[in-house]
């Protein structure tokens, strides 16, 4: 076992005593190199090549608590990478001495052409050959053969077995033409050393770059990871310390200063500052944030100085729940790739079936020197078929393809999401929140005297009245008030009548706010406000009129403003051929002229919340392939109906459970983005099983030999070796590709 | 004659033995049982699981703690579909696993490009 480090976090340690006492007992364990006890943090540091059971029984024994801190997320992909590299060398030297052997020999027969077997002389040179190969067999492809013989045993056959018995079969032959010449024909007496060194040199250097290209793969859990700085600044008894990440507990107070990331997630106590979230929600333009406001981990500190308190730490946090999501979707199947998953469970025993049937051809219908085209159909055969590329066809692309839609916002489940995205006709979207901004505002106010100061007063006067009331119109009017800095003054006689409006007394005025019917029983005359009433309603405003004592005073219109982008995200959805049905509770005026707005030509209005689940089950009927869009709140029986529920708006924890899809920004331009790269990244996976079939159905006839009578000659082991090693490397590229995939909305 | 009756026999031979040894033939498996909460060690080396086929009870989580010996990138993701679970094996070291509480029946795990396969009986 290797050299390493390890951190214990201690129990029940309350003096430097303790500390020689535990430094004692942990240096007694075998293996252990150092032990140092730090006490301000109370952890313990052990380097060398003792187990991590036998330490902390050892700290148990000398009367005391440890808990092996959990190595983060990082580290594991530190040491992960630095596994790659070594194995990525090892396979390239593999990789070269194979070839050392395999391209002089090569060159030799074809420079030459002399490699049979005559006489004694070339019996003891191919012989001495023989065993060197051997020899680069077993270093350079021992793998192959352990791997081959442990499935073997246990009723499998995969990838090395294919290798092994390919590599294995030609060095037989060869050895067997050199030793016992006599049992062939003259014309079969023929080596194929070079044939088995060549193989084993290509498949390790194929290998060698598919562990590069796979590096990239997952390139966008690394972004991810990277978010988050390894240590954390703790304030402890009023001093700063810099501690490891992993070691920050809930309620630990923490300090980040400008320029820095936040650790965990928290709520700011002291301070205030911009913060940066787009890395979690794609929204470029940092958020202010005071006492109070929440901080996620991953996001950065612009500015200012903020002391905050931990509530989330480790696992827990958004940024983890959300490297996690990705992870497990990036490893997630594709309904599409379950014919490929089918033949790959039987590919390699079939594939040897046909290698024999093939030889067997040859053999008894083939032209001389038979042994030695039996032989080269056989390995060619057997080497040639490669599961792998048909087993990463899929796999691949679903890895960058959800890594890429991480780094756009875009949250994808699993496979099956992304492969429904793709080949959706209808989406349904919920207006409140996901076209308009879900916060009604006042857009009108137009008073009888029609001056600035007239319509302040009458404003100040109205959001007075208004400021008790729950009543979200009312909000807005009282929103409104406060962004003109206008004074509220007490109200008396406050009374909302339902259904007509509110009235009460402000600076002893009597105040009415409300529809026409309240008009009409106030008798108030509004007939000189009534046109402009409807040309506010057909804007899809919400129009109220206001009376001053007993007499018509003016008219103001509240709306739930369109988003701003949501009519750019609309035309982009429309070009991607989807049909777009617009839900909401609002009555159909609103509803419409919204809609009229966006482009939008099918509205269902006046919904109560359970019917949108009821019209996602009709489209459904109709067979029509349904995405819903909504906020994952009051939406989510809808979402979960629907083949796709897409969850927008910044990501709660209800919508990250409920949808096949979170989009981390609150835009419906994420929803055009999911749906573009869910396309792109199947376009990309039917490219991958499209080669990987095409490549194993021409390449195994031609390996077998359907090509001879045309061209005269088979194919060389040393071909198909290099095709085999090529052809994994050309998948993992191809996926690779999707790393380049930009949403039209950048583009 | 008699070479050609040979190497054509042991072809077929051959053949019937593929047929036999990689389907048709009775499978014995290392079996092994794991309780609700304990952890059981399954080793990821040289293109199979061992054990390949593990028993759980049904509806209790349990975990698995797979050791990956194999450095080669085949044996980097173990993956239970069924199960919408997966996790990428650290090299040299265990990796714990979570499984869900699951409805009895047979779960088959594998690796990203299925050359490694076992299956998860829940009984």
């Amino acid at each position: 076992m290797s050299e390493k480090q390890q951190t214990f976090t201690l129990s029940g340690v309350s003096c430097a005593g303790c500390v020689s006492k535990i430094e004692k007992a942990v240096n007694a364990v075998p293996g252990v190199g150092e032990a140092r006890v730090n006490l301000a943090d109370r952890t313990l540091q052990v380097s060398g090549s003792a187990d991590a059971g036998a330490i902390q029984s050892a700290i148990e024994g000398a009367g005391y608590g440890a808990e092996p801190v959990r190595r983060s997320e990082r580290e594991l992909r530190e040491q992960q990478h630095a596994e790659e590299q070594r194995h990525y060398r090892q396979l390239l030297w593999r990789s070269g001495l194979a070839l050392g052997l395999g391209v002089p020999l090569m060159a030799w027969g074809l420079l030459t052409g002399e490699m049979m077997v005559n006489n004694t002389g070339q019996q003891l040179a191919w012989g001495a050959v023989g065993l060197l190969t051997l020899a680069v067999l077993v270093y350079c492809g021992g793998h192959f053969f352990s791997g081959a013989w442990r499935a073997f045993r246990h009723h499998n056959a995969n990838m090395d077995t294919l290798i092994a018995l390919g590599t294995g079969t030609a060095w037989a032959f060869s050895m067997l033409v050199v030793l016992l010449p006599q049992l062939l024909p003259e014309a079969a007496r023929h080596v194929y050393f070079e044939a088995s060194a060549m193989i084993i040199g290509l498949i390790n250097l194929g290998q060698a770059l598919e562990v590069r290209a796979r590096g990239r793969t997952s390139a966008a859990v690394e972004k991810l990871l990277q978010l988050q700085d390894p240590t954390a600044r703790v304030v402890r008894d009023g001093r700063e310390v810099d501690i490891p990440l992993e070691e920050v507990q809930v309620g630990d107070r923490l300090r980040v200063r400008p320029g820095e990331k936040i650790p965990v997630d928290g709520q700011v106590l002291e301070g205030s500052s911009l913060v940066d979230e787009s890395m979690l929600t794609g929204e470029p333009v940092p958020v202010k944030k005071g006492a109070g406001d929440a901080l996620s981990a991953g996001t950065l500190n612009k500015n200012g100085t903020l002391l905050f308190g931990a509530e989330k730490v480790g696992a827990e946090t958004r940024l983890a729940q959300i490297i996690e999501m990705v992870k497990n979707a990036q490893s997630s199947r594709v309904p599409i790739a379950r014919l490929a998953d089918k033949i790959s469970a039987i590919f390699v025993p079939t594939v040897m079936i046909v290698a024999i049937v093939a030889a067997l051809i040859w053999f008894n219908w083939g032209p001389d020197p038979r042994a030695a085209h039996m032989l080269v159909v056989l390995t060619s055969v057997l080497i040639i078929a490669c599961p792998c590329a048909l087993g990463l066809a899929t796999p691949m692309s679903v890895m960058v393809g959800v890594g890429k839609g991480a780094e756009y916002g875009v949250l994808v489940r699993n496979g099956k999401a992304l492969q429904q995205a793709s080949n959706l006709t209808t989406l349904v979207v919920d207006k409140t929140g996901t076209l308009t901004e879900g916060a009604p505002k006042l857009t009108d106010l137009e008073t009888v005297g029609g001056g600035d100061g007239d319509a302040d007063e009458l404003l100040a006067l109205l959001a007075s009245l208004e400021q008790g009331s729950e009543h979200p119109l009312a909000e807005a009017v009282v929103a409104a008030a406060r962004e003109r800095n206008l004074e509220l003054l007490p109200v008396s006689d406050f009374e909302a009548i339902t259904a007509h409006g509110v009235s009460g007394t402000v600076k002893d005025k009597k105040i009415l706010l409300g529809n026409r019917k309240l008009m009409q029983r106030e008798n108030i005359d509004i007939a000189a406000w009534h046109e402009r009433a409807e040309e506010l309603a057909d804007l899809g405003r919400t129009a109220m009129y206001a009376a001053v004592n007993g007499a018509a005073a003016g008219i103001i219109a509240v709306a739930d403003p369109i988003r701003d982008d949501a009519k750019a995200a609309i035309a982009r959805l429309l070009r991607l051929g989807l049909r777009i049905e617009m839900l909401t509770g609002d009555s159909s005026a609103t509803a419409e002229a919204v809609a009229q707005q966006l482009g939008i030509d099918r509205v269902h209005a006046e919904l109560l919340p359970e019917d949108k689940e009821k019209i996602v089950g009709e489209l459904l009927k109709k067979g029509e392939r349904v995405g819903m869009v909504g906020d994952g709140i009051n939406d989510a029986p809808a979402l979960a109906r629907a083949d796709v529920g897409f969850a927008i708006g910044a990501g709660t924890d209800v919508a990250i459970e409920t949808a096949d899809i979170t989009l981390m920004r609150s835009s419906l331009h994420g929803v055009a983005n999911a749906i573009e790269l869910s396309r792109a990244t199947l376009r990309n996976i039917k490219q991958n099983l499209f080669g990987a079939f095409v490549y194993n159905t021409l390449g195994i006839p031609v390996a077998a030999g359907v090509l001879f009578p045309f061209t005269g000659a088979l194919l060389s082991p040393v071909i198909a070796g290099a095709a085999m090693a090529f052809s994994s490397v050309t998948v993992v590229s191809n996926a690779n590709r999707l790393r380049f995939f930009q949403p039209t909305e950048v583009q | 004659m008699m070479l050609a009756l040979l190497i054509n026999g042991v072809g077929l031979l051959l053949i019937a033995a593929i047929l036999w040894w990689f389907w048709l033939g009775p499978r014995r498996h290392t079996t092994e049982a794991v309780g609700g909460g304990e952890k059981l060690q399954i080793l990821v080396k040289d293109g199979v699981y061992e054990p390949d086929r593990i028993r759980l009870p049904a509806g209790a989580e349990a975990t698995l703690r797979f050791r990956r010996e194999d450095v080669s990138p085949c044996a980097e993701w173990v993956l239970f579909p069924d199960l919408e679970v997966s996790a990428q094996l650290a090299v040299h070291s265990d990796t714990a696993v979570k499984i869900p509480a699951a409805e009895p029946g047979e779960y088959p795990f594998t690796c990203q490009m299925q050359m490694y396969r076992g299956t998860l009986v829940v009984e």
